[in-house]
């Protein structure tokens, strides 16, 4: 469906007034699923999110109408291709509100955007001695490209702590800040807690020290309006699988200036602009950095996952899922035994918690035969669990597509796998 | 839905996995080895003294999981203890065949520990689990080869 389908589809039904969940939930085909006999209620958005029927189309409609390799062909049918490929760089260009086209990079997900970072800019900026900072929310993907640059650059890695309620500490920040600090690496929303971290006041601290900073927004682009102008980040990445698109696209986006200056990542076809046997030269931005044919179909995929959470407004899809947030954080604490971690006042719709001892794979195996699909384990962010002394947690995480009434079927599960242990 | 989760969530499973039995280190341990699930970040230590005739005198375990993966640890701990190298290692086989289907069955006789270890079948119901029921055993094996680490993916 084209973007101005989607708008249409929106005005006719009135929804720039009311959010119909119901009418939304009927674009995912996989929801109508029933799981061992009971509804499906998929409460995993921030592992992956799933597809509306209009991404599902698209990708389909590439292969089946205009798909051919982009930027080479002098044929009608390679024109068509770049010119949707291209399409889907000026919509994430506008859902970011970047300043150019240019300065948005495809990659294969917020993992391979961060090591692009880290082995471009870190690995040509970075001296033996510099400080980098992270915070004790990361996500493993905002860590280990950093401890891996430090181990071979002689850099210093720093950690912000994080507060009994899950927050980004920022008077600890400011105290690890110094002139050394070169680069700061934060999540704006943690995965793991639901966190939303201060990021325009980060990197405006981070700016004042001298510092360049990069956000991980994986899971801040699903859930709020992001302007990286407004925040003056110098990075900011996320991945599209979790933003109702495939898998196998993200995104890097990063001012033009440092891109330029940046070596490129992979070497290979499309990224030069001249090759002898002897030397290269760079293609421009963004080619400079997308090596090889690129995931053709999953970013146009991607471009209308975009246009579909546009047409329904990323701000009404916050505060739908803000209500869920709020009722879903207000029934499970009525559930005995049961603990919320991370309650930060700044939270996106994510809730981690624990039940008693009862392990997190225990719980997940019995909400699992009612339907209900949620995370079990260290979410990929085993530092947040040592902080807060759990070895794991069950979290149900939110999407444009949930209902107060699957908020009940996770209570009334977990209910069950309390009688079930004797919790 | 209930009947193939009480299926795997047997009383006898329920009892060791919240009263685990041996749950202890070995002072005099001949070897250990340290056994993780990369999955779920679940983590044990089994603890194993060998006498001068291969036969395991003491066995334990100490560490974090779920239900499945320490009971099945505590009941490996109280099978094994006093059999040979050679039958703890039989036991292996059995217990790796049942819960994932590879690999050849058992040809030795188990006797009664069959029967005691029918109970981590269920598992079978559940492929996601199968690794919570199979971790303690891979690390078994580790400490008796004399090696450091187990996955549950080895």
């Amino acid at each position: 469906m084209s973007d101005s389908a989607v708008n249409q589809a929106v005005n006719q039904a009135g929804l720039q007034e009311i959010y119909d969940v119901e009418r939304y939930r009927r674009d995912f085909p996989i929801l109508s699923q029933t799981m061992n006999g009971e509804p499906l209620v998929f409460l995993d958005s921030a592992a992956s999110a799933q597809k509306p029927r209009q991404v599902i189309d698209a990708v389909s409609a590439v292969y089946e109408t205009e798909y051919a390799n982009v930027h080479r062909g002098a044929y009608e049918l390679s024109a068509r291709a770049t010119d949707a490929y291209e399409g889907a760089r000026a919509k994430v260009r506008d859902f970011l509100n970047a300043a150019h086209d240019r300065e948005i990079i495809f990659t294969k997900n917020a993992t391979e955007s961060i090591n692009l970072v880290a082995n471009t800019y870190g690995r040509r900026f970075l001296q033996p001695g510099d400080e980098i900072i992270i915070s004790g929310l990361e996500h493993h993907s905002n860590i280990v490209p950093w401890q891996m640059l430090r181990d071979e650059k002689g850099l210093v890695l720093k950690a912000v702590p994080v507060s009994d309620d899950g927050e980004f500490m920022l008077s600890e920040f400011k105290n690890l800040l110094s002139s050394k600090t070169k680069l700061v690496a934060i999540t704006h929303t943690s995965n793991a807690l639901g966190t939303v971290t201060p990021a325009a006041e980060i990197a405006k601290l981070a700016h004042s020290a001298g510092a360049k900073v990069l956000f991980d927004g994986s899971q801040a682009v699903v859930h709020m309006p992001v302007d990286v102008q407004a925040l003056d980040a110098d990075f900011y990445v996320f991945t599209g699988h979790k933003l109702y698109g495939p898998s196998g696209v993200g995104v890097l986006y990063g001012k033009e200036e440092l891109l330029n200056a940046m070596p490129p990542f992979m070497g290979g076809g499309e990224m030069i602009a001249e090759v002898t046997l002897e030397k290269s030269t760079w293609a421009a931005l963004p080619n400079k950095f997308e090596a090889g044919t690129p995931m053709i179909a999953q970013a146009i995929g991607l471009g209308v996952a975009v246009d579909y959470v546009t047409a329904i407004g990323m701000d009404r899809i916050a505060a739908h899922e803000q209500d869920l947030l709020k009722y879903a954080t207000q029934r499970l604490s009525s559930v005995e035994g049961l603990q919320v971690i991370g309650t930060a006042p700044v939270k996106a719709a994510v809730i981690s918690f624990t039940l008693g001892d009862i392990h997190p794979h225990d719980i997940s195996t019995i909400i699992d035969r009612a339907g209900v699909a949620c995370r079990a384990g260290h979410h990929c962010a085993q530092p947040v669990m040592d902080r807060f002394g759990v070895a794991g947690t069950t979290r149900a995480s939110f999407g444009l597509y949930n209902t107060r009434s699957e908020v009940d079927a996770l209570v009334d599960a977990i209910e069950s796998a309390r009688e079930f242990f004797g919790g | 839905m209930m009947d193939e989760l009480r299926e795997l969530y047997q009383e006898v499973i329920l009892d060791h996995g919240k009263n685990p039995r041996n749950f202890r280190d070995v002072e005099d341990a001949t070897s250990h080895a340290h056994g993780s699930n990369p999955l779920c970040g679940d983590q044990l230590v089994v603890y194993l003294k060998l006498n001068l005739d291969e036969v395991i005198e003491d066995v334990s375990f100490v560490g974090k999981g779920c239900a499945i993966s320490v009971a099945s640890a505590s009941m490996m701990t109280e099978l094994v203890r006093g059999k040979t190298v050679d039958e703890a290692n039989d036991i292996f086989d059995h217990v790796h065949h049942m819960c994932t289907g590879e690999g050849e069955p058992s040809t030795a006789n188990l006797g009664p520990d069959a029967d005691r270890l029918g109970v981590l079948s269920g598992v079978r119901q559940f492929p996601v689990r199968v690794k919570c029921a199979t971790l303690a055993w891979h690390t078994l094996k580790a400490a008796i080869e004399g090696g450091e680490d187990a996955t549950s993916e080895a």
